[in-house]
């Protein structure tokens, strides 16, 4: 009798049973965001695939956008949660022109808008379902943070989403230094796209990276790396025992 | 299904009473077990000359660090070795009786094992337990047919790979080896980059840690490198042991005994008074 009450008093808290409202799971999802500081910036790096489930359905998805003059954001998660978010930050650099005071958001302000928009959301458990990462150039100092979609935010040197935390942060506590120059910088960060390319079934080959510096921000044309498939064991690997698999 | 099928007796081969039972369960709601990674890197790689396995020497009781310094690259025979990865009882086991199996087989043929030999007899042995034998393995060897290098799932299924990681630690050292790797290296080459791959391992996942363990095998020769590198030693050790400098002055010493020292000597008879 007590799990029947406790059951309808939980429905009761998250809502109606015709309440479809709530993100349940997500649906198009992006994968991992690897970015990184170097000499003059920031540089963000994700591939522009948007799955449906198990399918690779879109392939030519942005997940890179800039925000006000001084930001890049970059997500992996559900896509449409994701145009959600840019609708809230145009909403947030409009009003913050309209001012019109001469200051402008920094990388900083804005990651602290969607943590606590995040955190928010998780707390009325309605998340958005997304992992983000900020990074930007304000003033000469460089700023590279992430949030997730319960709202755990940090700030660090390098930061990865989703499966790149499991591929690419390795890599970049190995390799990762002070004053790399923007050539080694997309060197490390092809590197790291590529071994998710080669590991994470969810990945497409056909990236973006972003470089925010003082001047501004460039988002790179789509274009894809070059893949080594031709080691003798995967061509001949049942050489010496016939017939094995 | 009818009640005939059911009253007939078993024919032997695997019985799938309890697979019935477990899918009822989860009907009505109970969480099965999942599929646990327990915390280990291992590695193997093929080099010019033959196979280099690396594995960390971290044994994990859930949070536990059960032991700090536990050996993961089992012996099978003189030219076969074979990492373990998954339930600790599971992979000694397992690979132990495949050994003595090894054994047997080369007294009844007079020939050196071949590495597809323990291949086929462990994958049958763990399929045949559906996947309850949780050991999931990294097997590398040379024999007359060249150097081999194979992973094997805890359900049987096997690959052949030029590289392989397993465990908990497998991503932080397959991102090595996929950013590192080259055919035809050298044996130093070859060696550092699997301490580099454990390494990643042991520094990025939390069920990975300690030492590094290196095992080289060649054409009629292995090297075991136990404790290869100690990345991890105690940071505080004091060498003198735990002396206290004498700084305080002595100004009196005197010794109280405790409790007077009373003999007692027994003897004497109760009956000569």
């Amino acid at each position: 009798m007590n799990f029947a009450d406790s059951a309808s008093a939980m429905k009761n808290l998250l809502g109606s049973e015709g309440d479809s409202q709530r993100t349940l799971y997500p649906y198009v999802t992006g994968t991992s965001v690897v970015a990184i500081k170097y000499k003059d910036g920031i540089l963000i790096a994700a591939d522009m695939g948007g799955s449906y489930g198990s399918t690779l359905r879109y392939k030519t998805v942005e997940r890179l956008k800039p925000v006000g003059k001084h930001s890049v954001i970059g997500a992996s998660g559900e896509i449409s949660d994701f145009q959600e978010i840019m609708r809230y930050l145009d909403e947030l650099i409009l009003y913050d022109n309209m001012w019109d005071d001469g200051n402008s958001l920094g990388p900083k302000e804005v990651h602290n808008y969607l943590t606590r928009v995040m955190y928010n959301r998780r707390n009325k458990f309605n998340p958005l379902w997304n992992s983000l990462v900020l990074g930007g150039v304000k003033n000469g100092q460089k700023y590279l943070g992430t949030v997730s979609m319960i709202g755990v935010q940090y700030e660090d040197s390098h930061v990865a989403t989703g499966f790149g935390n499991h591929l690419a942060r390795p890599i970049l506590r190995d390799e990762w230094h002070e004053n790399l120059t923007y050539e080694e910088g997309v060197k490390l960060l092809e590197k790291c796209m590529r071994v998710l390319l080669y590991r994470d079934r969810s990945a497409v080959n056909k990236l973006q990276i972003a470089k925010i510096t003082e001047e501004g921000f460039t988002i790179s044309q789509p274009y894809s790396l070059k893949t080594f498939w031709d080691f003798a064991a995967f061509k001949n690997p049942t050489v010496g025992a016939e017939g094995s698999w | 299904m009818t009640k005939v099928a059911e009253s007939m007796p078993p024919k032997g081969g695997f019985s799938f009473d309890l697979c019935k039972r477990n899918e009822m369960l989860a009907q009505k709601g109970l969480k099965q077990p999942g599929f646990l990674k327990t915390g280990t890197t291992i590695v193997g790689l093929v080099f010019k000359d033959g196979v280099i396995l690396g594995a960390d020497t971290r044994a994990t009781e859930g949070p536990i660090v059960a032991d700090k310094n536990c050996e993961k690259i089992h012996y099978m025979a003189p030219n076969i070795y074979c990492c373990g990865a998954g339930t600790a009882a599971d992979t000694e086991a397992v690979t132990d009786m495949v050994s003595s199996q090894l054994k047997l087989h080369r007294f009844h043929t007079g020939r050196e094992s071949r590495v597809v030999t323990a291949l086929s007899l462990l994958k049958s042995h763990l399929f045949s337990y559906q996947g309850h034998v949780s050991a999931a393995l990294v097997l590398g060897g040379v024999d007359v047919t060249g150097p081999h290098l194979h992973t094997i799932y805890p359900h049987g299924s096997t690959d052949t790979l030029p590289f392989a990681t397993m465990g908990s630690g497998s991503l932080a050292a397959m991102a090595i080896f996929e950013s590192q790797y080259r055919e035809g290296m050298t044996r130093d080459e070859g060696v550092k980059l699997v301490a580099e791959a454990i390494c990643s391992g042991i520094f990025n996942d939390l069920g990975s840690g300690s030492n590094v363990d290196v095992c080289v095998i060649t054409k009629g020769k292995q090297e075991y490198l136990r404790n290869y590198m100690s990345p991890n030693p105690r940071t505080y050790v004091s060498a003198k042991g735990y002396t206290f400098s004498k700084k305080t002055e002595v100004l009196l010493t005197k010794i109280t005994p405790l409790k007077e020292l009373v003999e007692v000597i027994e003897g004497g008879d109760a009956m000569e008074e």
